[in-house]
């Protein structure tokens, strides 16, 4: 890592947004370079001091009496949904200014943003940290020759091999009709915990499934990652956690962790 | 480079009810709509306030924001409505800021960080008794520096350390490329640092 590349990510490790294997590089450079070492004890300090100093504003209290009122405000009866429109024109001319007349009409563009702004992706910080984990373990699994510690397409043979080895039993089933070969499992370490790591494969992509005792928060849902151009699809069931890691695309790794979560659930709440 | 919206079988809703019903009613609909929206007014209020020129105008773009989140709230497949409400206040702002100028301030689809408008300059301190005034002063050169930002490196920061949104919600927000984010948050820290440092050097 040269200095250039360390002055753009420091900024990264401040802000917990960098996966174990970069905020190494990061650090390991600024405990060589003076410079890049003061750069990001003077960054740290001022994002302290922007934290410290609590700048978000406050919406004042007629402001929020303003918006609460303009939503509230029930459309006529009749009217339907131009009469809806007229409504909120009405009010847009009643704000102070006629600011809002520049605005009224041109939706369109921000309805496009509301449909992509629906990306669900893993909080920052801690769950980012372990999703960072996840995809290094992930990757370690396919450069070594240590894919899988028992390898074989018999879930009845996976499963009971982690027996003695965890103080868990993670599911392992085949879902070969569904288009994911179980390949076998192994032992892994993810964050200082032994997990159990499930192997599949799609087409040429592997998936690696890690089932560990639950870190980070509390999930409430699934939720998706990108890190490093690869997919972590994550959930927690059962007490367990379960992080699917793969370079299939978001879609497959989601539909893959559906199946995994279904067959763990009693058959009367399945749909 | 936006990602297409995740299937959610197995994700509980984390702002309750926000699932659209066809019976429901519109009121049903403006009452789910306050209950998501509402506790981010404060969020989408500071980013207002630091795009815009003056509390009025912020004010108006806020308002406006939400009556167009209520408009698309049928379409929002959540989870995260902050970054939802900041885009689209974001495109507010910017949609004034075009229809004020004969030469469009938009930014869409350049990358090239140029200046755009004249820094925002804050409303001095309201008064206060002076032991308040003495500790708020830190806060209000800090926030002051921030506004005096040039627009895309203002909004940067104030996405970031103010708003608290992560790098990924700020490319949803911003509509920019990861690699953007992070280069624009880089330059735009040294710039406050930089403008740190020079008043620090001048005062004392």
């Amino acid at each position: 890592m040269n200095c250039a590349e360390s002055e753009v990510l420091i900024h990264a490790l401040i802000d917990g947004e960098l996966d174990a294997g970069h905020a190494r590089e990061v650090e390991a450079h600024v405990a060589t370079c003076r410079g890049c070492a003061d750069k990001l004890g003077a960054f740290r300090a001022m994002r302290a001091a922007i934290t410290a100093a609590e700048l978000k504003e406050k919406a004042p209290t007629h402001l929020r009496r303003r918006v609460e009122a303009a939503l509230t405000s029930p459309p006529t009866e009749a009217a339907g949904a131009a009469g809806r429109l007229g409504a909120w024109l009405t009010i847009a001319r009643a704000s102070r200014r006629n600011f809002l007349g520049g605005f009224a009409l041109g939706t369109a563009v921000s309805a496009a943003v509301a449909a992509s702004v629906v990306i669900t992706v893993l909080g920052a910080g801690e769950d980012r940290r372990i999703a960072g984990e996840i995809v290094s373990a992930h990757l370690r699994s396919l450069q070594g020759s240590h894919l899988t510690d028992v390898e074989t397409s018999d879930q009845h043979t996976v499963k009971p091999w982690f027996n003695g080895k965890l103080a868990l039993s993670p599911p392992v089933v085949d879902l070969t009709a569904q288009g994911f070969t179980l390949i076998g499992g192994r032992l892994d370490y993810v964050d200082g915990e032994a997990m159990a790591a499930i192997v599949y494969k799609r087409r040429k992509h592997l998936i690696n499934l890690f089932v560990g005792p639950r870190l980070g928060g509390a999930p409430r849902g699934a939720k998706t990652a990108m890190v490093q151009g690869f997919n972590v699809y994550h959930w927690a069931q059962d007490g367990l956690g379960f992080w699917a890691a793969s370079d299939i695309n978001a879609d497959e790794l989601a539909e893959f962790g559906r199946h995994i979560a279904d067959t763990k659930r009693p058959p009367s709440a399945r749909p | 480079m936006l990602d297409r919206p995740q299937p959610r079988a197995l994700a509980a809703p984390r702002v309750s009810g926000h699932y659209y019903m066809a019976a429901a009613s519109d009121e049903d609909k403006a009452r789910r709509f306050r209950d998501a929206a509402l506790p981010f007014l404060d969020d989408v209020f500071t980013l207002a306030r630091y795009l815009m020129r003056n509390e009025t105008d912020a004010e108006d773009a806020v308002q406006e924001c939400y009556l167009r989140a209520l408009r698309h709230f049928d379409s929002y497949r959540g989870p995260a409505i902050k970054p939802w409400l900041l885009a689209i206040l974001r495109n507010v702002c910017k949609a004034e800021f075009a229809r004020r100028s004969a030469v469009p301030a938009s930014s869409e689809g350049r990358d090239d960080d140029r200046v755009e408008d004249p820094p925002a300059i804050w409303q001095g301190p309201q008064p206060s008794p002076e032991a308040e005034l003495l500790q708020r002063s830190d806060g209000q050169r800090i926030r002051r520096l921030v506004a005096e930002l040039p627009q895309p490196f203002r909004e940067a920061v104030v996405l970031r350390d103010i708003n608290n949104l992560s790098y990924r919600e700020i490319v949803d927000v911003a509509g920019i490329p990861l690699g953007t984010v992070m280069s624009r948050l880089a330059r735009a820290r040294s710039m406050l640092r930089a403008a740190w440092n020079g008043e620090e050097g001048s005062t004392t």
